[in-house]
């Protein structure tokens, strides 16, 4: 095939990973700037590199924007309730240990409605990629606070300002005996996607927390502009460290400019994995 | 299924999976042999009274036979697991009682939308709410067929019986399986309790009804994983097959992905109820005595239908015409076979016991103009077979 033929040829069936997307599917209702695709994109990408065969991947997702993340990708994917990627994800890699199964869903879905199977789902140490977006409000129903809300952000629900102290979700994923732990943004796709990667080789239970843009409903009530600004936010405020041992003084703060951002594979350990 | 999942061969010192014999046995563990004979895979369930005795005895015998037992973090969790491990290709399983059947109820909508098999027994104690934990209620039947919000078609049965915890559970998993629903097998805490003569039959003579799967290979064409066959019910693939499924709660066209428009809708919801309202037929037991020519029908289920038949074959030797409809299904309701004893013309009134404030009467009463007498427990108490002869004399 020469190089013009290429060009002029539908881009969705040459891309590497264009099998590991459901093509058929787009477009996908995400916003312009929303950092869920990004995530999307390097799950497959992982998926693709991880020399598991795509059929022993298996994508588990709750509700939300990111809920819809199972959708996109095409492995056997399930778009579970608000809450229950987690208890959904468990009962299909217990019955059969030979799957891969990554759980993808957001902050909300993780780590508020579903918190409790959160740090249970650690505690047992099941075999599960645990991939969060964290966006810092519920997007899908149009900007309300949630636990990882920073202190005084504003969002439908907290008009004045949240009033709650957020959750620093590697510190709870730690706290709970997770044996992989990191914090990647959108900008870092190398770095997530290895992340990525290391969690399908490990046999236990491993956590990600991803933060990544909302302009639509968390940007335009605090003054991030756009996806962009927000990207820029990282680019300037983040610090990488991997294998921080202090991950409990690591809080994000996405509204105060002099707070820096750490991010990095902050755990990875070995612990006896869930039923072996 | 992969090598990691296959039944364990068993081993002299093990029991074997069905336990064939006769055995002195509790309802509840009558329905735990019952789910192992059927072949059950995972287990996940969360401790409640009067059910416990369930997950206990799963706990103990299904590990060795190479099936998964987990204790779950609350029920929320046990549901969404089992229907998970269905969706692996599990046969998956949960055990639990009032307060924990209300927290399943979102996911089991999921389960119904997303047709994965599962069976749940729920031993039915007096509530609402806390209520009385460890005595008797048969007051969750509406919520059994209603909970979970919207339309949707399932599977209830009422043992009456240990030995009816073992039969109707193996057949609970075969339903589940052949209609793709949940099915619930709706105990109460005197049946659950209960220790009666089980006989298990021989492993070869246990009914196994395996889930239709896909007609092709996954490389051949797209599965269309909600594509229905003539009896209204997709073939399914699992997790791991190779078929790239999709499943969602959101509504869905053939290939499982979402359709948000009311005449996907409309079309699936329909579906989704009528794949058992039109299979009923095949679905519904129930068992009668002297109805041909009774006037007065007494109509009951679970430990109540013991006290009732008792007063019933009392009333039938003292020369009364009283006949006795226990249901066995009681969703889908049995209401072709009452629809027919009424047209019969003998039948004058009927009789409905129950350890509740008239759920089952009101089914009756919509189906017909005759009086319904009722006998109520609002729970904790069973009706007594002289209570109800009192009733068909009144």
């Amino acid at each position: 095939m020469s190089v013009a033929e290429q060009i002029i040829h539908p881009a969705a069936s040459i891309h590497p990973i264009d099998n590991l997307l459901r093509a058929d599917r787009l477009p996908h209702i995400l916003c312009p700037g929303c950092g869920i695709g990004t995530v999307i994109h390097g799950y497959a990408h992982a998926i693709a590199a991880s020399g598991v065969p795509e059929d022993k991947h298996v994508c588990v997702s709750g509700i939300g924007c990111s809920g819809r993340a199972a959708g996109y990708v095409n492995v056997d994917s399930y778009h579970s309730t608000h809450g229950r990627a987690l208890p959904f994800a468990l009962g299909i890699a217990v019955h059969n240990p030979e799957l891969n199964v990554t759980v993808i869903s957001g902050d909300g879905d993780l780590s508020a409605i579903g918190g409790n199977h959160l740090i249970h789902a650690a505690r047992r140490n099941v075999n599960l990629n645990v991939i969060c977006i964290n966006n810092f409000n519920y997007g899908m129903t149009g900007g309300q606070v949630g636990p990882t809300t920073p202190l005084g952000a504003k969002g439908s629900t907290a008009p004045h300002g949240a009033v709650e102290e957020p959750f620093n979700l590697p510190y709870l994923a730690k706290a709970t005996g997770a044996a992989f732990v990191a914090r990647w943004t959108i900008l870092h796709v190398r770095e997530f996607q290895a992340a990525i990667l290391r969690c399908m080789e490990k046999n236990g239970f491993c956590f990600i927390e991803i933060l990544a843009p909302c302009p639509t409903s968390f940007g335009r009530a605090n003054n991030i502009g756009d996806g962009f600004h927000e990207v820029e936010i990282y680019r300037e405020r983040c610090r990488i460290e991997n294998g921080a041992t202090n991950v409990g003084e690591l809080d994000i703060d996405l509204i105060d400019e002099n707070k820096p951002i750490t991010v990095g594979n902050f755990v990875d350990i070995e612990r006896r994995p869930f039923m072996e | 299924m992969p090598a990691s999942v296959a039944k364990k061969a068993i081993t002299s010192d093990e029991k074997p999976r069905v336990l064939a014999g006769s055995h002195f046995m509790l309802g509840d563990h009558a329905c735990a042999e019952g789910a192992l004979a059927a072949d059950l895979d995972f287990f996940g369930g969360y401790p409640i009274t009067p059910s416990t005795e369930i997950a206990e005895h799963i706990a103990h015998r299904l590990p060795p036979l190479g099936g998964r037992f987990v204790q779950m973090e609350d029920e929320l969790a046990s549901i969404a697991a089992i229907i998970g491990a269905s969706a692996a290709g599990a046969r998956s399983f949960t055990a639990t009682s009032g307060p924990g059947f209300s927290l399943m109820m979102e996911n089991i909508g999921l389960a119904a939308m997303m047709e994965l098999p599962v069976v749940i027994a729920n031993v039915m104690r007096a509530s609402p709410s806390t209520g009385l934990p460890t005595m008797v209620g048969q007051s969750d039947i509406l919520q059994a067929r209603w909970g979970s919000h919207g339309d949707y078609g399932i599977i209830a049965y009422c043992p009456a019986s240990p030995q009816e915890c073992f039969d109707l559970t193996i057949r609970a998993f075969n339903a589940a399986d052949q209609y793709r629903v949940p099915v619930f097998i709706l105990m109460d805490e005197v049946v659950g309790h209960m220790a009666e003569r089980v006989i298990i039959p021989e492993a070869r003579e246990i009914p196994h009804h395996p889930r239709k799967g896909p007609t092709h290979g996954p490389d051949e064409k797209v599965f269309l994983s909600y594509a229905p066959d003539d009896d209204l019910v997709p073939p399914i693939a699992h997790a791991g097959e190779g078929y790239k499924v999709h499943m969602t709660g959101l509504t869905h066209d053939e290939r499982g992905y979402p359709a948000l428009n009311p005449p996907a809708h409309d079309k699936l919801v329909n579906r989704l109820v009528d794949k058992v309202r039109l299979n009923a037929a095949d679905i519904v037991m129930y068992e009668e005595i002297s109805t041909n020519d009774a006037e007065t029908v007494v109509i009951s289920f679970g430990c109540t239908a013991r006290s009732a038949r008792h007063a019933v074959l009392e009333a039938r030797n003292a020369g009364e015409k009283v006949g006795f409809l226990r249901l066995i299904t009681v969703w889908p309701f049995p209401e072709a076979r009452i629809r027919e004893l009424i047209d019969n013309g003998n039948v004058k009134r009927f009789v409905v016991p129950e350890v509740n404030l008239g759920q089952l009467r009101r089914e009756v009463e919509r189906l017909t103009s005759l009086p319904v007498l009722r006998l109520n427990h609002a729970g904790g108490l069973m009706p007594t077979p002289d209570e109800i002869l009192e009733v068909i004399r009144s």
